[in-house]
């Protein structure tokens, strides 16, 4: 097995343990009548739970590039769309919980809701995002949108920023989770600026050059070796 | 502002059968999914709850206790707000007291009253008769309980102070105590935590000085070893663990009012028609159900006891 497999199935089966153990508490709950399996209010903590993995498995995506500069092992890219998906599958049942939970599929209170209150506002614009993300990660995608992929896919950092606004919006005093996860993306977005704007000129604008001649495929800088 | 009146939920319509009786038997773990699932009624589990704490002696029943079955004494005790040992709702308040230790504690009472005094907990209780208040609990945050509080009558200590004629609120503060508080070590919120009622709101038979819960005193991370309780207000208004009840003529900001004026107020009733700015007060989850189970009552249920207090005024207003 290549080392990229072995990572990729321990990614992928890191990434669907918690909604795993949300699944068992959930069957542990109704069905062998357990009601501290998902703490008194399981709802609630259904939905910490899966907001909080959203914003682990974006995390995770965002460092694929980074660890990649730092370790100079190339293949590990091939674990960042999964990662993805995986930001996109938590996000999608943190919503869903928004859905059922809070509004139970009651349509006017969901539009009154993103209207009125601006932490499901963003939360509901995040989602978006990470939406478009997701239905664009595909191969067809990256191929047919060529260069403007890349570009479009730098979304996944404004979809960071709006998963913490969103964290930060609904606190009510104590901030500490809601910095970190700032300071966490904020570290992975300087390093991103610092690559592409270290004083190595000539080898970003080699990396460049071999860019608009390559295939242009995956995002091209991502093809120089790091120094 | 047109505020909308949630419909019932008329789950059949929109949802697939199976999805729906699955609902309706486990997700609202109703009394009715406790039978089902085997483990008999809430109220016979509610006769054999208890956290092991110490029995209180010489309980009355009270005909003011809802006949609704109560929460499980597990839920109580792990799922609550108390920043003095840990932010958030959650089990954190119970994880991080459980080397708190109730005695020895003082009570003061003092300000605008004839007979003030500085009394220890135990010689405090004395004079007074315990009772059993079975309650709603309601949580600003659209959670609610049915909590079994055992307690004093508020009233009761009222008469014996002797508020004099200038006495017009009741200041109620957490004791400031960082060996037994942690977090009161941090600028999480404002410490000591303080919360007021108008003097006829403390006076309202309702309200209780709590110092027990199913039968045994109050565990630490439910505000040991007396706390406010006033039923048709928002949990956050029974301020926990008081080390000083005073009686003023100007009305107290309380904590949550000084940390967000914008969502808290100074008289916080349960009201199903004026929607905390985050979140609407509609409906809410009476734990452990997964979803908004129950229409939010006016004043939290207690509207006929409790209506007259607030004549003329305009609840939006003093929300």
């Amino acid at each position: 097995m290549k080392p990229i497999t072995l990572v990729r199935i321990l990614l992928f089966a890191a990434a669907l343990t918690p909604a795993a153990a949300l699944a068992y508490g959930f069957y542990r709950f109704t069905y062998a009548g357990d009601f501290n399996a998902l703490t008194a209010n399981p709802g609630d903590y259904i939905t910490d739970q899966t907001g909080t993995w959203a914003l682990g498995c974006l995390a995770a995506t965002l460092s694929v590039t980074p660890l990649r500069r730092v370790t100079g092992w190339n293949e590990i890219i091939k674990a960042r769309r999964m990662l993805g998906l995986f930001a996109f599958f938590y996000a999608t049942l943190h919503m869903l919980t928004w859905v059922v939970f809070i509004h139970y599929f009651e349509v006017s209170f969901m539009l009154e809701d993103i209207a009125k209150r601006p932490f499901i506002t963003v939360g509901m614009a995040t989602f978006l995002m990470l939406l478009v993300l997701a239905i664009t990660s595909n191969k067809f995608s990256l191929r047919k949108l060529g260069r403007k992929w890349g570009k479009l896919h730098r979304l996944a950092y404004v979809a960071a920023a709006g998963g913490t606004l969103h964290f930060w919006q609904l606190v009510k005093a104590d901030t500490t989770e809601p910095w970190r996860w700032a300071a966490g993306f904020a570290a992975l977005f300087a390093f991103r600026l610092w690559w592409a704007y270290r004083p190595k000129l000539s080898v970003a604008a080699a990396g460049q050059r071999a860019n608009v001649k390559g295939q242009g495929n995956q995002s091209q800088p991502d093809r120089l070796k790091p120094t | 502002m047109l505020i909308k009146q949630a419909p019932d939920i008329r789950s059949s319509e929109i949802t697939p059968k199976s999805v729906y009786l699955r609902r309706r038997e486990f997700i609202q773990a109703s009394a009715a999914a406790l039978v089902a699932a085997g483990l008999g009624t809430l109220a016979d589990e509610a006769a054999a709850q208890g956290g092991g704490l110490a029995k209180l002696p010489n309980v009355k029943k009270s005909p003011l206790s809802t006949t609704e079955a109560p929460s499980l004494y597990d839920h109580i005790t792990s799922y609550n707000n108390f920043y003095e040992f840990a932010p958030g709702a959650g089990d954190g308040p119970r994880n991080n007291s459980k080397n708190f230790k109730p005695r020895p504690w003082k009570l003061q009472i003092d300000g605008l009253v004839n007979k003030p005094g500085m009394y220890d907990i135990d010689e405090f209780m004395k004079p007074y008769a315990l009772e059993e208040r079975i309650y709603r609990f309601r949580c600003v945050e659209a959670w609610s309980f049915v909590i079994p509080w055992v307690g004093i009558p508020m009233a009761e200590v009222i008469k014996r102070v002797e508020p004099t004629s200038k006495a017009a609120f009741v200041e109620f503060t957490t004791l400031q105590d960082t060996g037994r508080f942690p977090m009161q070590r941090t600028d999480l919120l404002e410490w000591p935590y303080l919360e007021g009622l108008r003097l006829d709101e403390a006076q309202h038979p309702l309200t209780l000085l709590a110092v027990g819960l199913y039968g045994e005193v109050l565990p630490a991370q439910n505000g040991a070893p007396i706390r406010l309780i006033v039923p048709w207000k928002y949990g956050f208004k029974g301020a926990k663990s008081l080390a000083r009840i005073r009686f003023v003529d100007k009305q107290p900001l309380n904590t949550w009012q000084k940390m967000a004026r914008n969502e808290y107020g100074f008289y916080a009733n349960v009201n199903p028609q004026v929607d905390h700015p985050r979140w609407s007060q509609a409906r809410e989850r009476r734990l452990p159900s997964f979803i908004a189970n129950r229409r939010t009552e006016m004043f939290n249920g207690y509207a006929d006891q409790v209506q007259g207090l607030y004549a003329g005024m305009d609840l939006r207003k003093n929300f």
